[in-house]
């Protein structure tokens, strides 16, 4: 909502600075967004400031006394321009001036704003706002250095199709700014203080901001004509969606373009001048916020057949059509409310009036409309009819059927001043469902309890006043109603916040202390969940991984990537009603896929990716109406396992045991023990490399390295891709409250290396176990150190090497008890395995 | 004899000058110390000396092998501070070839900054309410007082699934009705993370899905002064102790008061730069009191509880304190930008 300075001082005196005024209105919940100087001198603020600043001594007002030909171009005039000190002549190529060029010396003089040499304005004949000094230049051989500008030199609108005409009542040699200097606020209506998207609210709430009075608009007519009473008749047939409407009639209309005041202002608040009927209607609507509608009062009685015309508001008819002013027939809804008379529609009500009876220049009489309507049908017309309107814009917002009347007799008297028309005597109003103003009462305690500062009713019932709420105190009890412009306030306990609300803002946000809640803590819950997340992003990060987030949208396209051998038909997916594009058309159920896309996109950038994923999949259940959102880690690592370096040694690349080494490296940091991977097969891993992650024989996830031809899909058709996927669900189950920790033993440990020869198909880590076994409880630890396989051990056959750990915690072990230990190890592996010890 | 070992002790002296590698010295050693050096054997030939003569020329002997087992000494020690001279000086490292680090990893810089607010939540009484993500209508909307035909239920904003009654949460908000019915009548201080969706064109303002941290408290007593107190003491804490807060009315359908929290613009210090958009302030969280109509279906009595609630958006922080200006880098992943954090 654009808000010119000017007009907002018709209604309310500022005292302070513009930027303490859109200060207080921005604190107050009514944003300015933007100050945009049109001529004053401009200011610092803590809002954006655009604009320009007409400097007095060189921009002011001028009279044309003369209009005379160029001589050396035919689109050009020379004019003889009176400053207020002397007088000058001025070229211009102005097409409201040509016409004018062999007349002589002119009758009245046309008063201009002038712009004398050194001048900073707007470079009217650049797009955008570029701004140029005034400087000597000679055109077609005749000095110029000043001008006579346009709206669009000035900076007050885009137009620069002429010269500024200004109203008589200007004064040659008047600083412009003085004149008519100005600023428009840009405010921000957010939907709760939509009813003060006009002058006249913002202005209400300027004075309540300020606590000077409001200079309510006279809304007297100056009745000329004979009485209204049977020129018109009206019919509301839906009063729920129609609750008022008033028409006043005005004769001996002269349509012609509004005097400059008049288009300066639509200008300024962003609307276009069209003709001076038209321009009351926009005016009346932005400066009280109650759209009207001018009909052609002629044609309506033409389609009455020469009798008076009956306008009736009603549904549609099955199948009925209505052409709109913007040129397009529209098909009408069962609920689309019409403003028609007998003949048939004659505009969608509140939204756009038709074409047909639409005022043009040989318009003689006027019938004026102000009407209240439904909101909420008013919005569902405009997303049904996908058409917007400034009407249409307040009417969805809600304008109470108090002002239809109010608008009516400001249009009235206005079109009467502008048109020189005579309006007719009295004003035909119907008004079928007056809302009910609800009371609201509260209390001391109420103010206290909500917004926690200490004020008397005596003073909130001032507060209130000042936005026109009726107040009465009954001993501890204040009841408010809202005045007859505004449908926001509520009843009961929501009418009490809407109250508080504006106590909040009249006291002033700013005002309001602060301070700490009173109450104790309330109860509070452990999150063991959200914990071991945080620990478990904190382990992969630890372990050189980089932490991803992917979209949650996507494709069975695009997880079906990442199955070598399968697609994603039986997957049944939450899909979307209206997806932005064909890629995210659903919420994904395999995270390892978005993560593997982070591989693929970096791998363009750089040789090593390594990257996790924590976050949710969607898995529609059976007879539920909401997913689940179950939890998972999805790891991929492929490359160098460690980054390149100008040492230039071939850093190995990642394979299947550095991703189990993360692997166990998480969940041994989680204090999970009895992991156990088993050969598994999963369409997205290569199927001799693949292991489900177990337990205690329970399954967490899955791991390995990514299936040939999934790698190739993306971008890695060389170099292995590794990958694990985890429900973490499951994980978090197996995460124990407390971990033993062991004492440090204070005898030394026997450290020895042994390496067996077994067969190629033997798993080591069964190796592993029946070491352990079969030396517990000297025997505390048994790693593989090393594997063999080649000449020396055989064909079929590899060697395993392991150093173990004996270990007591009472004594020193002797040689002969470890020798003891080492021979039953030796004997059972080769009875259980037939593994042979290997001698080095 | 005498002259013998004086002579002898002169030209080992004199060979021992010219020796200058370990090697030499090592020669020198077997041939003038050794088992069968002359001195050793001077000494050994001692006893066959007449008896007058031995304990003069066995003295010198003995004088003649300390000299020179100490010049060796000596010179021994003097070659291996050359040696380790020389090695210091080949060793010698070109200090600006780059260190060579072992992989590290991050944490994403949503997740990063969102732990920060958390902490600073927890600190002051409000623990993680994790809340889910598909969401019914009723629970985005209606309950949370959005009005029939408000604007934010309209077809551009949300995504809807092909249950009309399913869609990807908007807001965080839906979790505050969850959290409420689960506890009420309990007072409650939750925050509640997490991402959420709208339909939108992903531009380098927009994105269709973002984070957002809700928080709610709600008891007895709790007043919008309480609000002030609370987000501005999470804004110093936050943005730094100095911070300055403006709160200005605003609107949101579930709260009523609302307001906005902004803070003086940490780039320009108030007075006015790109980020804040000349304003000198910077719009950090949007708050206010819990609507009675929300309370109420949340199961509490609006007659006898309050509360606040406040939002606000990880990655939009994020960008504002890095000067980040595009929000399509979150989920871009690209590790040249996951890097930097």
């Amino acid at each position: 909502m654009k808000v010119p300075l000017s007009w907002l001082r018709d209604f309310v005196d500022i005292e302070v600075s513009i930027e303490e005024l859109a200060r207080k209105l921005t604190l107050a919940g009514l944003e300015v967004e933007e100050i945009r100087y049109v001529g004053l001198p401009i200011a610092h603020a803590e809002t954006k400031v655009t604009g320009l600043a007409w400097d007095p001594e060189k921009i002011v007002v001028g009279e044309i006394l003369e209009v005379m030909p160029h001589p050396n171009a035919d689109r050009l005039v020379l004019t003889r321009l009176n400053d207020g000190k002397q007088e000058h002549t001025v070229l211009t190529g102005a097409p409201n001036l040509l016409g004018l060029k062999d007349s002589g010396p002119l009758e009245t003089p046309i008063k201009v704003a002038y712009a004398k040499e050194g001048s900073q304005i707007y470079d009217g004949k650049q797009a955008g706002w570029e701004l140029m000094t005034l400087k000597p230049v000679k055109i077609r051989g005749v000095d110029s250095s000043s001008m006579a500008c346009s709206e669009k030199e000035l900076g007050i609108s885009d137009d620069h199709s002429g010269i500024i005409v200004l109203d008589d009542d200007a004064q040659p040699g008047t600083p412009l700014t003085d004149y008519m200097g100005d600023v428009v606020l840009d405010i921000d209506m957010l939907p709760n203080i939509a009813r003060n998207a006009n002058i006249l609210g913002v202005a209400r709430e300027t004075a309540a901001q300020l606590g000077v009075p409001l200079k309510e608009p006279p809304y007297d007519v100056s009745w000329e004509g004979p009485s209204v009473d049977g020129q018109v008749s009206l019919d509301i047939q839906e009063p729920e969606l129609n609750p008022r409407f008033v028409l006043g009639l005005i004769e001996d209309v002269n349509i012609s373009p509004s005097p400059f005041w008049v288009q300066r202002r639509l200008h300024l608040a962003g609307m276009r001048p069209i003709n001076n009927v038209v321009d009351t209607t926009n005016y009346v609507m932005l400066e009280i916020g109650q759209p009207l509608h001018a009909f052609d009062y002629d044609v309506l009685v033409e389609r009455a057949r020469g009798g008076s015309p009956t306008i009736i508001t009603r549904l549609p008819e099955p199948g009925e059509t209505i052409a709109t002013l913007d040129g397009v027939e529209r098909q009408l809804d069962d609920f689309t409310i019409l403003v028609a008379d007998t003949a048939g529609a004659l505009s969608i009500g509140g939204v756009m009036g038709g074409g047909e009876s639409e005022v043009g220049d040989s318009t003689k009489r006027v019938l004026l409309e102000g009407a209240g309507w439904d909101f909420i049908n008013i919005r569902k017309t405009v997303a049904a009819q996908k058409l917007s309107s400034e009407a249409a814009y307040r009417f969805e917002r809600g304008v109470h059927p108090a002002m239809a009347e109010r608008g009516v007799r400001r249009g009235l008297e206005m079109m009467g001043e502008l048109t020189g028309g005579s309006v007719n005597e009295g004003l035909i109003d119907k008004y079928p469902r007056p809302p009910v103003a609800p009371t609201v009462e509260i209390t001391q305690s109420d103010i206290q309890r909500w917004l926690g500062i200490e004020l008397e009713l005596t003073e909130a019932a001032a507060m209130l006043e000042r936005l026109e709420f009726s107040t009465e105190i009954d001993r501890s009890r204040l009841r408010v109603s809202p005045p007859d412009h505004r449908l926001d306030i509520g009843a009961g306990v929501v009418g009490k916040a809407d109250v508080m609300e504006e106590l909040a803002r009249l006291y002033g946000y700013d005002r309001i202390p602060e301070t700490q809640i009173a109450d104790r803590i309330p109860p509070q819950y452990s999150n063991p969940r959200l914990e071991a997340g945080s620990q478990l992003r904190d382990l992969l990060a630890s372990m050189g991984l980089q932490e991803v987030v992917t979209y949650r949208l996507t494709s069975p396209a695009r997880e079906a990537k990442a199955l070598a051998s399968q697609g994603t038909e039986d997957r049944d997916y939450i899909r979307l009603a209206n997806p932005i594009g064909e890629d995210r058309i659903v919420l994904r159920q395999d995270l390892l896929a978005s993560v593997l896309e982070v591989v693929a996109r970096n791998l363009r950038i750089r040789e090593r990716v390594a990257v996790f994923e924590i976050g949710p999949v969607f898995l529609p259940i059976k007879g539920e109406q909401l997913p689940e959102e179950s939890d998972r880690l999805a790891i991929a690592m492929r490359g160098p396992l460690n980054p390149l370096t100008w040492q230039g040694r071939e850093p190995s690349k990642m394979d299947f045991y550095d991703m189990t080494g993360v692997v166990d490296g998480v969940l041994a940091g989680l204090h999970v023990g009895n992991i156990q991977y088993e050969p598994a097969a999963h369409a997205t891993f290569h199927p001799g490399q693949c292991a489900r992650i177990l337990v205690d024989g329970r399954t967490l996830g899955i791991t390995g390295v990514v299936h040939p031809l999934v790698a190739e899909r993306f971008e890695s058709p060389d170099t292995a891709i590794v990958a694990a996927e985890m429900d973490l669900g499951a994980l978090f189950e197996w995460i124990p409250e407390r971990y033993p920790v062991r004492p440090v033993p204070a005898f030394p440990p026997v450290l020895e290396d042994l390496a067996f020869v077994v067969d190629q198909k033997t798993p080591s880590e069964r190796l592993r176990i029946l070491i352990h076994e079969t030396g517990e409880p000297l025997v505390v630890g048994v790693s593989v150190f090393d594997l063999y396989q080649g000449e020396q051990v055989g064909q079929g056959k590899k060697s395993l090497a392991f150093s173990i750990v004996y270990q007591a915690d009472d004594r020193t072990l002797t040689d002969e008890e470890v020798a003891t230990v080492r021979g039953k190890i030796v004997n059972r592996l080769e009875k259980e395995l037939g593994a042979k010890l290997r001698d080095f | 004899m005498q002259e013998h070992l004086d002579k002898l002790e002169e030209q080992a002296l004199a060979e021992l000058n010219q020796v200058s590698e370990a090697e030499e010295l090592r020669n020198w050693k077997v041939r003038h110390l050794g088992r069968s050096a002359e001195v050793g054997k001077v000494l050994e030939g001692v006893r066959d000396l007449p008896s007058e003569d031995r304990p003069a020329v066995g003295r010198r002997a003995n004088e003649v092998k300390s000299q020179l087992e100490n010049a060796y000494a000596a010179k021994e020690e003097a070659l291996r501070g050359q040696e380790l001279e020389r090695s210091i000086a080949e060793e010698k490292l070109d200090v600006t070839l780059p260190g060579l680090s072992p992989a590290r990893g991050r944490i994403h810089p949503s997740t990063q900054t969102m732990r920060q607010i958390i902490r600073i939540w927890a600190e002051m009484g409000f623990q993680v309410y994790r809340s889910r993500e598909v969401e019914t209508d009723e629970y985005n909307f209606g309950l949370l007082n959005f009005p029939p035909h408000h604007p934010a239920r309209d077809m551009q904003d949300s995504f809807y699934t092909t249950d009309p009654e399913v869609i990807l949460r908007t807001h965080t908000s839906p979790g505050q009705i969850r959290v409420m019915r689960e506890r009420a009548p309990e007072p409650i201080r939750v925050v509640l993370p997490g991402m959420c969706y709208r339909h939108e064109q992903i531009t380098a303002r927009s994105e269709i899905q973002f984070n957002q941290i809700e928080g709610l408290a709600v008891g007895y007593q709790i007043t919008m002064a309480d609000l002030k107190g609370t987000l501005s003491a999470f804004a110093r804490r936050f943005f730094g102790q100095d911070v300055r807060t403006r709160f200005r009315g605003s609107y949101f359908p579930f709260t009523e008061p609302s307001a906005e929290l902004d803070i003086e613009c940490f780039v320009c210090s108030g007075e006015g730069c790109t980020v804040c958009k000349r304003t000198g302030w910077l719009e950090i969280l949007g708050s206010g009191m819990v609507h009675p109509t929300v309370l109420e279906n949340g199961g509490y009595d609006p007659s006898v509880f309050s509360g606040f609630a406040f939002g606000m958006g990880p990655e939009r922080i994020t960008m504002l304190k890095h000067g980040i200006e595009d929000i399509r880098y979150f989920w871009a992943n690209d590790l040249r930008f996951l890097e930097q954090f």
